[in-house]
């Protein structure tokens, strides 16, 4: 495991010194730029916009440059009603999507169906791309999808960048 | 009886069915065969001049001999006065006209009616499915014989083993 030092400026001006462990760098700046992918399939993308609004801006957690393209995103916010024909299009956006990658479903309709019991609607995004960060609510609040945030985030500080993952990742 | 239905009734006594007044809305009930001609005729008559096809819908009675039920909403926007047109299929041979050459705005609606509840259009200029795909197998998802959770196809993810 590498260590670094990064030059933190005193207050009188002199550079201190900090060390920690190169991953940890990694981690660190991984989890301060998340740029999530604009995925709002039904009415929790208003939630999700509501949570970029300056009310409750989600740039204070690094989450607010919002892509419209895949190629360059790496947090995918899959928020709303999940249909069949939607699938091959979100699994699609999800491969073109650059590693490291990371997939937060918001809300009941993108985590189990919720009430859509129905023939065109998928029961759980979770049965064609692997989701990291469940957020339940119909619709969350903001508050609930920066909690959600707050956990990849945590995470992702866990995740092994240069030796290989464990295979339980305790959250 | 309403005067609209009066009119309708005395033009075309042969096609008409029935009408019904409720709260400010008139139904009007015709047979399949004479559709058309009443919808072109309220369509074109001056004093009546429907020149919105507002919306299409179908309903499925599954009890009833003649199984469907095709609704045409229709308004007059310079008359402003709405008029409902109800007509009935059987399942055997559910064929209806197109409305598309009176009304253009029918059809994608007639489309929408045809892959849910699987009723024809006569003479419709691009009679596919609209919501579901193209080489969906399963039916028509809105027959009340059709199962709540489909036949399986919303939970096969074919393209999750597509090589490319």
């Amino acid at each position: 495991m590498g260590l670094i030092q990064i030059g933190k400026p005193s207050k009188d001006g002199e550079l201190g010194v900090m060390t920690l462990s190169l991953e940890k760098v990694v981690n660190w700046a991984r989890k301060g730029s998340l740029w999530p992918m604009t995925f709002g399939l039904a009415c929790c993308a208003i939630e999700m916009i509501a949570a970029v609004s300056s009310r409750y801006d989600i740039d204070r957690y690094g989450a607010g440059v919002f892509r419209a393209s895949p190629r360059q995103s790496d947090l995918m916010i899959v928020a709303g009603t999940v249909c069949r024909r939607m699938a091959p299009v979100i699994r699609k956006i999800y491969d073109q999507m650059p590693e490291p990658k990371y997939v937060i479903s918001m809300g009941s309709c993108a985590t189990s169906g919720n009430i859509y019991d129905s023939y065109s609607v998928v029961q759980g995004v979770d049965r064609f791309v692997p989701v990291d960060i469940y957020v339940p609510g119909c619709p969350p609040t903001p508050e609930a999808l920066f909690d959600g945030i707050l956990k990849l985030q945590d995470r992702i500080m866990q995740k092994r960048v240069f030796t290989t993952q464990p295979e339980q990742v305790k959250v | 009886m309403h005067p609209i239905a009066e009119k309708i009734q005395s033009r075309f006594p042969e096609g008409y069915v029935g009408a019904n007044e409720w709260r400010g809305d008139l139904t009007v009930t015709v047979k399949r065969e004479a559709l058309h001609e009443v919808c072109s005729y309220i369509r074109k008559d001056p004093d009546l001049d429907y020149d919105y096809m507002v919306h299409v819908s179908s309903v499925d009675w599954p009890d009833d001999e003649e199984r469907f039920e095709v609704v045409y909403e229709v308004y007059s926007i310079r008359k402003r006065h709405r008029i409902r047109i109800k007509t009935r299929v059987p399942e055997h041979d559910c064929l209806v006209d197109s409305m598309t050459d009176l009304w253009m705005g029918a059809d994608f609606m007639e489309r929408e009616v045809f892959d849910m509840m699987g009723i024809r259009f006569n003479r419709h200029p691009d009679l596919r499915r609209i919501l579901m795909p193209d080489d969906y197998t399963e039916g028509y998802p809105l027959r009340k014989d059709f199962p709540v959770q489909g036949k399986g196809w919303r939970d096969t993810f074919d393209f999750l083993n597509d090589p490319t």
